[in-house]
């Protein structure tokens, strides 16, 4: 085997990347290159092979299943050009959460010239439990083995060029993290699109084989799979129940009658229903290849052993994660709050440039200091809090800390009737809203991710902690500012466990992967920062700028006090002066404008003149819980519908009012 | 009947039977959870939290409600091999 330190494609790959997160239709347009696909389970190194050689596009993580959407690349390697595409990780091609179906449909219908199955080396043997199901698509195929380093680590010793003849197909020894052996992978990839190599699948056993015949022979036209014709597989996929090939094909009757049969007569023979009997001779097949290539020897003690034994301890593992997320949130915050004024006087000053030019009270000037005050919030968020903050978790993620905090926190997710994995929406939601509901793809059930989704947007983002910091924190006090923290969590118990008491439990429980512990690469860390941020930069900010915009105009055109008096009711409810309604209102807009908007509206910044203690409270409250920012509401849109969306605008709405009144009530005895 | 819950750390079990649905039967397999097989219980977390089980390498955690669908044999201090 030969070791590449350097790639020769790395400079060239930088350049035209096409990144076809939102562009789905479009994939099958541009027929001209070929189209490579990375296909393999969460965690075998698919997407820091990808990244390798795409550059800044892909996100890999070690956490199991999330690259939901799959990321595609245009990328020159060795000379030759292709499309690139990194399919969410998939244990099986029977889509048992979002990533797995997204990936099998992609593998379904979209144009393939070869699939790159990545396998994490040192799990040989239950990776290829994929590989045999792979193999029945019948498309042209490369096999890499990745983690080859790992592999070794863990005594696991593979005899590469036996596989490679067992399958008949190439088989290629990666370590993606150090890109050895990738160049070869691509080389040996085009290599079989040239040739135009087929892959062949592997025989079951002998009755099971004649039954699934029996089946194919009878169906009539097995291209409306996709444009592939694949009776074989249509009648694997039937018989095991799949409901993709179920939607397409079962309308027929006669042909429904036809798969009863075959899955009686597999039922019968081998006394497990049809579907489990499809998957004991895929695992059989699995193992035998396994048997005859890999030979399991000592495992070298490496840290990765022990220090299990400290983050996944029963006592000491809380310590560390309680120490370990109060010093995380902490620096970000410090150092969040170093650079956030110079940020803001920055654009203050330009403004009072611009002011030169345009008279302060002209329509123009107006909406100039709507568009710049939304550019500076954006950047105010983004620099000092954001980017630290997802560049701090795609380390703990690719370091592979998350899935352990997750098995640490289950038990107690479980009080408020979700899993271990839901800990990642809400760790998120301390950053940004957005991220943190587009997170939530990497749970399996729809009810966990709606739960998920409503307790991730209660969670105080920065631009809420700015608002709890600047008001509550110095106005009352630091500890006032953490009993805000401390009551947002128990309210999200709360919230959470009537949301779960709600909606039935469809799947019983956490199984999740712990992978190795790995140093992240800085490369991926970076891209999967830019990609979360993208999704900030992308759908809240110009959000932001629009919202900010509308207030200004708003204001030059004074339906401030129109909507002042509106909200005289709830204002007075709350025991706030009736300026601060407008502000209410437009937190919608952009939640940290709340703060800004209220010393406008109050004509001081220094609130306390004019707010007592309670009342800078009750607002604080208010403003922390209720409705989430625009920006929010549309991610929320998108991933659970617009009737949940109501629904739970409505409940934070409940839930501020309901709040912010027990806050009245404590300041009056308090303050 | 015992169940995989129960047992305690460090001790090699063999899968007996799994009850549930095709999701829960489907994931576990995914992962290398097959009738048959020979597991280690790893580690257990505090307060009837999840169960972490190695097998073939790699390490699964188990929530314990879905381990209390998990039957398996008795537990031995070394593995059997089939």
């Amino acid at each position: 085997m030969e070791w590449h330190a350097k790639l020769p494609f790395q400079n060239q790959s930088m350049s035209p990347n096409i990144n076809s997160r939102k562009n789905k239709s479009s994939l099958s347009d541009d027929a001209q290159h070929p189209q490579i696909v990375l296909v393999g389970q969460p965690n075998c190194g698919k997407s820091t092979i990808f990244n390798r050689v795409a550059g800044y596009h892909s996100v890999a993580t070690n956490f199991p299943g999330a690259t939901v959407e799959f990321t595609r690349s245009h990328v020159k390697i060795n000379g030759q050009t292709c499309d690139l595409v990194d399919l969410p990780g998939t244990y099986s091609l029977q889509s048992l959460d979002l990533a797995e179906e997204e990936a099998k449909k992609f593998l379904l219908t979209q144009k393939i010239d070869v699939i790159i199955n990545v396998i994490d080396a040192s799990i040989l043997g239950r990776s290829l439990d994929l590989t045999t199901e792979l193999l029945e698509l019948e498309l042209p195929m490369v096999v890499c083995l990745n983690m080859m380093d790992e592999a070794t680590r863990k005594g696991v010793l593979i005899a590469s060029s036996k596989l490679a003849e067992l399958l008949d197909l190439p088989v290629i020894e990666t370590i993606g993290s150090k890109g050895h052996g990738i160049d070869e992978l691509f080389r040996q990839a085009f290599q079989v699109i040239r040739l135009n190599r087929q892959s062949h699948h592997r025989k079951m056993s002998r009755h099971v084989e004649k039954v699934v015949q029996e089946l194919a022979d009878y169906l009539p036209d097995c291209e409306k799979t996709g444009r592939r014709k694949n009776c074989r597989l249509t009648a694997i996929k039937l018989i095991e129940n799949d409901p993709y090939f179920q939607k397409r094909f079962l309308p027929d009757d006669e042909l429904k009658n036809k798969v009863r049969k075959c899955r009686k007569k597999l039922e019968t023979a081998h006394g497990l229903p049809a579907d489990e009997v499809i998957a004991a001779e895929r695992h059989s097949l699995a193992l035998g290849l396994f048997e005859r290539v890999a030979k399991i020897g000592r495992p070298r003690k490496s840290w990765k052993d022990w220090a299990d034994d400290v983050l996944m301890h029963p006592i000491f593992g809380y310590v560390f994660m309680a120490l370990f997320l109060y010093t995380f949130f902490n620096v970000i915050f410090k150092f969040g709050a170093l650079i956030e004024n110079p940020i803001l006087n920055f654009f203050n000053m330009q403004l009072d440039q611009v002011s030169h030019y345009f008279p302060k009270n002209s329509f123009l000037f107006t909406l100039i200091n709507g568009l710049f005050q939304g550019f500076a919030g954006g950047i105010a968020i983004v620099f000092p809090y954001l980017v630290p903050f997802l560049l701090g978790l795609a380390f703990m993620e690719d370091f592979g800390y998350l899935p352990r905090i997750a098995f640490l926190m289950d038990r107690f997710m479980h009080k408020i009737g979700l899993h271990g994995p839901s800990i990642v929406p809400m760790i998120l939601g301390y950053g940004c809203s957005v991220p943190a509901v587009l997170s939530t793809r990497i749970l399996s059930s729809p009810r966990d991710r709606f739960i998920a989704s409503v307790v991730s947007v209660l969670i105080p983002c920065s631009a809420r902690m700015t608002i709890i910091m600047g008001l509550v924190g110095y106005f009352i006090g630091g500890t006032a500012a953490l009993g805000i923290y401390l009551l947002n969590l128990i309210v999200i118990g709360i919230v959470g466990t009537i949301l779960s008491r709600m909606m039935s439990e469809d799947i019983p429980g956490m199984i999740l992967e712990m992978p190795s512990y790995q140093w992240p690469s800085l490369r991926v860390v970076i891209a999967k920062t830019w990609l979360r941020l993208k999704d900030f930069i992308v759908i809240a900010w110009p959000l932001l700028i629009a919202g900010s915009i509308i207030l200004s105009v708003a204001e030059w055109y004074h339906i401030d006090a129109l909507i002042n008096r509106a909200f005289s009711p709830l204002t007075s409810l709350l025991g706030l002066p009736a300026a601060v309604g407008t502000t209410l209102i437009f937190g919608i807009l952009r939640k940290e404008l709340s703060m800004l908007m209220l010393f406008q509206a109050l004509g001081t910044t220094d609130v306390s003149t004019v707010l007592s203690s309670g009342q800078i409270l009750v607002f604080t409250l208010f403003v922390v819980f209720y409705i989430p920012c625009l920006a929010t509401l549309g991610i929320l849109l998108k991933e659970i519908g617009w009737r949940k969306t109501l629904f739970a605008s409505g409940l934070t709405i409940f839930i501020a009012i309901f709040i912010s009144l027990l806050g009245r009530g404590f300041a009056y005895l308090v303050f | 009947m015992l169940t995989l819950d129960q047992i305690p750390t460090e001790k090699y079990v063999k899968i007996k039977n799994v009850e549930g649905g095709t999701w829960v039967k489907q994931r576990l397999q995914n992962l290398g959870i097959h009738v048959g097989e020979s597991i280690f219980v790893k580690r257990s977390a505090i307060l009837g939290g999840p169960i972490l089980v190695t097998i073939n390498n790699s390490d699964v955690a188990i929530g314990r409600g879905m381990a209390r669908k998990i039957a398996v044999s008795e537990p031995e201090h070394e593995p059997k091999y089939k």
